[in-house]
């Protein structure tokens, strides 16, 4: 057993609190990402499963054992840094091997287990440099390497692909995701990069000020976010939001009118309405499907290859993001035409809380 | 309008191009000229006690000229021998002192430096600013106090008040210049060290200190070198001939009631700087490679 519980857990530094009581639960060999905006106290939930921060208040326990007082090394877990925090003294070999001399494992037990994880991760031939004569893809590597020849229960990741370039980035993700695929060990993972979040995850947790959001699966938080914080942190380019007021014939939009509501809707008051870019539809002339329209002028349009994204901005002179094919040409100053339809939409509250009113449909 | 040709131009170019060269020239000369002879005042005592080890006696205050008349270096072997006793007394121990005292104050003020840049500890701040202020205290203001504490446990005329102070970490100075410079470190590599199953020891002995050889290198070669020139506290505590540093016993060499052997006296005192000399050389590398050696990102 090595899930992992948190149950109400504190952490305050003198009066200032900035983890709120969380209540979280780590399934054994579950890949959770904690994704969230800086400051909301990720890294330092992290560092306390670790075993690097006090706890405040409340419990962690990792497998059956509450590890509170138990200090870090013996948690058995392991963690990879974002600095990597390679031993700059050391060769790689020696960085490898520090750990596992320090439980006083046999020498023959220490070299091979080097020797498979240097080959799982083909670092094969840079055993015997010093860090400094590594790239920062190699440095990552060795970081990993390190913390796999350790053969945990528990994996940390402290936003380990932030220091690397793009496309490294993206190749590490990959790798990373072969890995615990290959292993099949818990790991929890930091990051403020929503798509790595999204791709890596079993279950993905926003948190914000410290207090989780919402916790669910990245389908389930892509689709059915909770709060009006975790639909527009969750989704890239983020969701657009459009303050509607509720009236006795359902919904009053700007820009596009009056839409109708099922009857578990609310009777008065303001709903965020949520959409996403590609939940518009362009209309083209004459075919008006949905179940309203609104006439805007392109003032920017981002080419990405693949697809293509509008930035409308409306009568009212509130901007949308729409997502459009990237086989058709538009041009900015251009009048379009937007159509959107109702149970598409998430709806939200004036308490930001998700109303759930097409969600069984859907 | 006037059209140059092409050779013209560059005849222009080229006389400007000298004239430039020839400025640029006397500027280096010039610069070069004001250095050496800055550095010729510094170094002139020492050209001065080096060329005077080797003159008679009597030409060292008497003759102007650098140059001797004849070359002694018989001052080299007579001065070994000079005293009562041998210079091979007298170095011996001056090494056993500042060898001693170099590893002391690396070790003691390592680890203090450590507990103060690392460590979480009750007063931690309060020790820091008592710890500050020992160095506004001159030595002379505590060296009453102190000879009398090492006068009731009975150290006096002994190397114990030069030695077993170092291993406890009384030089402010170098604990306050390690702690700046742990403090640089990153702290990952601590947290990295203790999830590797680190204590806190084995944190600084096999992490911070490797890393630290600058710093480490720095207090050598200046505890190195205090404690070999060190006069006053050789003198206060050391009674017998036999205990003499090398500083103390070139003070033998001026007797006030006979000749003076200052031919001698130089040639010991030129012998004496040898030992730093060679200390210095062999340490500064460290102070150089410790900078390449950050392994982050």
């Amino acid at each position: 057993m090595s899930g992992v519980n948190l149950n109400k857990v504190v952490k305050s530094y003198g009066d200032l609190e900035i983890i709120h009581g969380i209540d979280l639960e780590v399934h054994d060999g579950e890949f959770l990402v904690l994704v969230g905006p800086s400051g909301c106290g990720k890294s330092t939930l992290l560092r306390m499963i670790a075993g690097l921060e006090e706890i405040t208040d409340g419990t962690i326990s990792i497998g059956d054992r509450i590890v509170n007082d138990v200090p870090a090394a013996q948690r058995n877990l392991s963690m990879v840094f974002q600095s990597y925090a390679l031993y700059p003294h050391m060769t790689v070999r020696k960085n490898l091997a520090f750990g596992l001399g320090n439980l006083k494992m046999p020498k023959a037990e220490i070299a091979k287990r080097v020797a498979e994880a240097a080959k799982i991760l083909q670092i094969e031939e840079l055993l015997e440099r010093k860090p400094r004569q590594l790239s920062g893809g190699q440095k990552q590597r060795v970081a990993i390497g390190r913390s796999i020849v350790r053969e945990p229960e528990l994996f940390l990741f402290d936003e380990p692909l932030s220091n690397l370039d793009a496309e490294l980035r993206v190749q590490m993700r990959v790798e990373l995701a072969g890995l615990y695929q290959r292993l099949g060990t818990t790991m929890i993972y930091v990051t403020h990069d929503q798509i790595e979040a999204m791709t890596l995850a079993t279950r993905i947790v926003v948190l914000q000020a410290g207090r989780v959001e919402q916790v669910g699966t990245p389908f389930n938080l892509y689709n059915y976010p909770q709060n009006k914080f975790v639909a527009t942190f969750i989704g890239s380019p983020k969701m657009n939001m459009i303050e509607g007021k509720v009236n006795n014939k359902g919904l009053d939009l700007p820009d596009f009118g009056q839409i109708s509501l099922p009857a578990t809707a609310p009777k008065s008051g303001a709903i965020h309405f949520g959409i996403r870019p590609e939940q518009f539809t362009i209309v083209k002339s004459g075919s008006a499907e949905g179940d309203a329209t609104s006439t805007g002028e392109i003032t920017l349009i981002e080419y990405l290859g693949s697809e293509l994204f509008l930035y409308i901005t409306l009568p009212s002179g509130h901007i949308v993001l729409v997502q459009a094919s990237s086989q058709t040409q538009y041009k900015t100053g251009e009048q379009l035409t937007l159509s959107l339809t109702a149970k598409n939409a998430h709806y939200f509250g004036e308490d930001d809380l998700r109303i759930p009113l097409y969600d069984e449909k859907k | 309008m006037t059209d140059l040709s092409i050779q013209e131009a560059s005849d222009i170019a080229r006389s400007y191009r000298i004239i430039r060269d020839k400025r640029k020239r006397r500027a280096t000369i010039t610069k070069h000229l004001f250095l050496a002879i800055c550095s010729l005042v510094m170094v002139y005592p020492l050209i001065w006690m080096i060329v005077s080890s080797v003159k008679p006696d009597n030409e060292i205050f008497g003759n102007i000229s650098l140059w001797p008349s004849e070359f002694i270096w018989q001052n080299y072997p007579d001065g070994w021998e000079g005293l009562f006793l041998s210079f091979t007394v007298f170095y011996k121990n001056s090494i056993i002192v500042t060898v001693l005292a170099v590893i002391g104050n690396t070790l003691s003020c390592s680890f203090a430096a450590y507990a103060f840049a690392r460590l979480e500890f009750k007063g931690k701040n309060i020790f820091f600013a008592l710890m500050m202020m020992t160095l506004m205290i001159p030595y002379h203001v505590v060296l009453i106090p102190q000879y009398l504490l090492f006068l009731k446990i009975g150290w006096v005329n002994t190397f114990l008040p030069l030695i077993v102070p170092r291993f406890l970490a009384g030089d402010a100075f170098f604990i306050f210049l390690m702690v700046q410079f742990f403090r640089q470190l990153p702290r990952d590599l601590d947290e990295a060290a203790m999830i590797d199953g680190c204590s806190p020891f084995k944190i600084y002995w096999a992490v911070i200190l490797p890393l630290s050889l600058p710093a480490l290198a720095t207090t050598a070669i200046f505890t190195f070198i205090w404690t070999w020139e060190d006069f006053l506290g050789p003198l206060i505590y050391l009674n017998d001939i036999r205990d003499y540093t090398v500083p103390l016993a070139l003070r033998n060499f001026i007797s006030q009631d006979s000749v003076s052997m200052f031919g001698q006296l130089f040639a010991m005192s030129i012998l004496s700087i040898v030992p730093i000399f060679i200390f210095f050389i062999f340490f500064q590398k460290f102070i150089i490679r410790g900078i390449a050696t950050s392994g982050l990102k």
